[in-house]
């Protein structure tokens, strides 16, 4: 836009265009989404400055809510409104032990159990999707166009099921995905380049729904991940259950209905914070049927209630630690992560263990995102100053595959350092056999039943020979994402056989392709609405701008000249409040046509203004 | 990128040694992962990324085959062709293997009665050994250029590393 250049002589232009990228966590209570702005991290709110999005998606009537609208239906629509979906992530319904806490309607499908809902059958991949558009949505409006990288992160010790469910859901949700990464590391990154700390630092990272905890090495700009261990199914939702159940108990509830089921749970994680700050919280509710909760939960009984829990953290700090080969001695600090670290009694055991109180500078909630902003903007190639930085992180589980019997072979140990490739030999047991079935699998356990299965796929077109003359190579390889492939070779004969591991969600890929063309569909309808909006702004922006200088420097305008321009003015107007995009845009440019030579004219006036000292600070807007 | 045609210790500048500056590999490692990491590679093409991915798993693999000195005395010995891992030919003395066996034995019956004390008394044993055997296996690689010779002895060190790993595991069995 011409009339815009005008700026002091000798001050450069425009800077060089820098790519808009950003850091997602998505967690199971509430997501963050944050950018690197003038070299610094920060989460972006929403317009009310909140910076949260609560994890929350209804299927209403209208249409899809999330964040703060969903959560405010979520008692009075509770089949409808998902919660704490990250927990169901690449997760079958006989995974979730805890299934019948929610009030879903669940499905079993194989793979990767379903919600029925009003909008139909629901995969945990399309309500996190559904999240994370959200998120985009708000990066987009903060950062003035698409996001041209973005980095999700994800628990530590969630499994290759769980991740790359999580890169689906980011895929389907229209994110160029730059890498998934863990959540401990990403608090490590916002923690270290703060701090420029070195040595051995413990992240105990207990969210909503997962708790990780990884031991890293800080030296001369390189975040090692030593080890890293967790439960991706313990997190701040079982306080709050611990809570609920002690609610039941004591004021000798009957059965409830899912509404007072999820109004007693919001009560109890209310009281739950309250604890975080009081000695002592109330919880009040008026049931469905007309009875009334009236109960005080002091933070002793609290602690009780909660006192395993706390406990069964502790057991993952020391198998990384022994996996590290170190001592809670030799950890110089401890960082704490995630909204659940606040609770006293967490905080309080984490010191003991390690003898030493726990780090926190930096918001638990936000610390994650800010991270995963860090690494985004190096990924996407954004120059900072302190930029000069390397991440060798983890992968949290031992991958192997299936042996005779029904034993795992261990391929690729836990706490490998990533990316890694590793190949083994295999050999046939029978005589004249000509295929091999090759099943994969990830977990600590002997027994094959005992893992996670990931993938099945057969070697076939071995030429017959006698047991044990065949040579079978495969080869595992996790990527920087954690991400597994696998490939099968006949050394002899070079038959091969690949497959990207990829765990069936029980949606087969027409299913899968639907689903990403039903959302290019909305993102198309989206690119719309934001191409029209960011048309209209541009067209607010020359027109005021062209009516002041009209205003101020009017008398270097010839008669045809001024015609031509309120022609121009007039024509805007019109499509300013059109749907048509494209017609704006034209306008825009007819505008800027009409004006150019009197942006021109102005900017000779105002360089000699500025040469016989006078002031252009007036005029260029 | 890195040229895969090299040996692990030239990987890294490295003359191949069993006893060597950890320090200076740890500094090479990071050197090296710095330059080829898929992170430096996210915005390039596929193949480019491909490559990174392979060149930093390279990296990856050649560091854990040095830094343990298990691992770092078998990979020598592979450097002059001699096989210590396979399963050929697994003989070893047998006053060694009635010691290991009669260790077994007692961190079976420790596990069972969850004597961690025993358990770790065990560990600090084997580990012990371990590492005697290290300082003879020092002199036979590096001094005498021993490397046939000395297979018996990394046969035995592998051995040892397997059994602590082993009493480490209960270990941390009990302890959850």
């Amino acid at each position: 836009m011409a009339l815009f250049q005008i700026s002091e002589p000798g001050e450069a232009p425009a800077p060089h265009q820098r790519k808009r990228a950003i850091g997602i966590d998505l967690g199971t209570t509430n997501s963050l989404v944050a950018t690197v702005r003038n070299g610094l991290a920060v989460v972006l709110p929403d317009i009310e400055g909140r910076p949260l999005v609560p994890s929350i998606v209804r299927y209403g009537p209208q249409g899809v809510e999330t964040g703060y609208a969903a959560m405010a239906q979520q008692t009075g629509d509770p089949q409808n409104t998902i919660v704490s979906v990250k927990r169901m992530m690449g997760r079958g319904l006989a995974d979730l032990t805890d299934a019948r806490r929610f009030p879903y309607r669940f499905i079993d499908t194989p793979g990767m159990v379903k919600l029925d809902t009003r909008a139909g059958a629901k995969s945990p991949v399309e309500v996190s999707a559904d999240l994370l558009r959200a998120l985009r949505e708000r990066a987009e409006a903060s950062l003035a166009g698409p996001v041209d990288g973005a980095v999700v992160t994800v628990p530590a010790y969630f499994d290759d099921a769980q991740r790359q469910a999580t890169k689906d859901a980011a895929q389907l949700a229209g994110l160029p995905i730059l890498r998934l990464l863990n959540e401990p590391t990403a608090a490590a990154i916002a923690y270290g380049l703060d701090n420029a700390s070195e040595g051995v630092y413990a992240v105990y990272d207990l969210g909503g729904g997962t708790f990780d905890i990884s031991i890293l090495r800080l030296s001369r700009g390189v975040f090692e991940v030593l080890a890293t261990h967790g439960d991706s199914a313990l997190g701040g939702d079982d306080f709050d259950h611990r809570v609920f159940c002690w609610v039941i108990e004591v004021a000798k509830l009957p059965p409830l209905s899912p509404s007072d089921a999820r109004l007693l749970l919001v009560k109890a994680r209310e009281a739950k914070e309250n604890l975080s700050e009081h000695e002592t919280a109330s919880i009040l509710a008026t049931l469905s049927g007309g009875q009334s909760v009236n109960l005080t939960l002091t933070k002793a009984i609290f602690t009780e209630i909660t006192g395993n829990l706390v406990a069964k953290t502790l057991l993952p700090v020391k198998r990384a630690l022994r996996d590290a080969q170190l001592a809670p001695s030799d950890v110089k600090g401890v960082v704490l992560v995630g909204g659940a670290t606040r609770m006293p009694q967490v905080r309080r055991a984490v010191a003991e263990f390690f003898g030493q109180p726990p780090l926190t500078n930096l918001n638990p909630d936000e610390v994650v995102a800010l991270g995963a902003a860090v690494q985004a903007n190096k990924l996407a190639g954004n120059r900072e100053r302190d930029d000069d930085w390397l991440l060798l992180d983890v992968i949290p589980l031992s991958l192997g595959l299936e042996t005779m019997g029904g034993l795992t072979e261990k391929i690729i140990p836990r706490n490998s350092t990533i990316p890694v490739a590793r190949a083994q030999e295999f050999t046939t047991y029978k005589d004249g056999q000509t295929a091999m079935a090759i099943h994969v699998v990830q977990g600590e356990r002997e027994r094959v039943a005992d893992c996670r299965s990931l993938a099945r796929f057969e070697l076939r077109g071995i030429p017959p020979m006698v047991a044990g003359a065949a040579r079978i190579e495969v080869t595992f390889q996790v990527d920087a994402d954690g991400l597994l492939d696998v490939a099968a070779r006949e050394r002899q004969t070079g038959v091969e056989a690949t497959i990207t591991v990829k765990p069936s969600y029980g949606l087969s890929d027409g299913e899968i392709a639907k689903m990403l063309s039903d959302s290019f569909t909305h993102a198309a309808d989206d690119m719309q609405a934001r191409a029209l909006a960011e048309a209209q702004v541009d067209a607010d922006q020359i027109a005021a701008a062209t009516e002041t200088a009209l205003a101020t420097d009017g008398d270097l305008v010839g008669a045809d000249e001024r015609a031509a321009i309120d022609v121009a003015l007039a024509k805007l107007r019109r499509f300013r409040n059109g749907s048509d995009h494209l017609a704006l845009r034209g306008a825009v440019e007819a505008l800027n046509h009409a004006t150019g030579e009197f942006a021109a004219r102005r900017m000779d006036r105002s360089v000699s203004r500025a040469l016989t000292g006078r002031r252009v600070d007036a005029l260029s807007d | 990128m890195i040229d895969f045609s090299r040996n692990y210790f030239d990987l890294f500048g490295m003359v191949p040694a069993f006893r060597f500056d950890g320090a200076m590999l740890d500094q090479a490692y990071r050197q090296l992962q710095a330059e080829v990491h898929p992170d430096r590679f996210a915005g390039a093409s596929d193949a480019q990324r491909r490559h990174a991915l392979q060149s930093s798993a390279r990296v990856n693999e050649a560091y854990r085959a040095l830094k343990d000195p298990v691992r770092r005395a078998q990979y020598l010995l592979r450097l002059h062709d001699i096989d210590a891992v396979g399963e050929t030919d697994t003989a070893l003395p047998l006053d060694f293997l009635e010691r290991q066996m009669e260790r077994r034995e007692q961190a079976a019956d420790a596990q069972a009665a969850g004597d961690t004390e025993a358990l770790s008394a065990l560990l600090a044993e084997a580990r012990a050994e371990g590492r005697a055997m290290e300082d003879v296996l020092a002199r036979m690689l590096d001094r005498e250029q021993a490397f046939a010779v000395a297979r018996t002895q990394v046969r035995e060190l592998t051995f040892l590393a397997k059994l602590a790993e082993d009493i480490d595991a209960m270990l941390a069995a009990i302890e959850s």
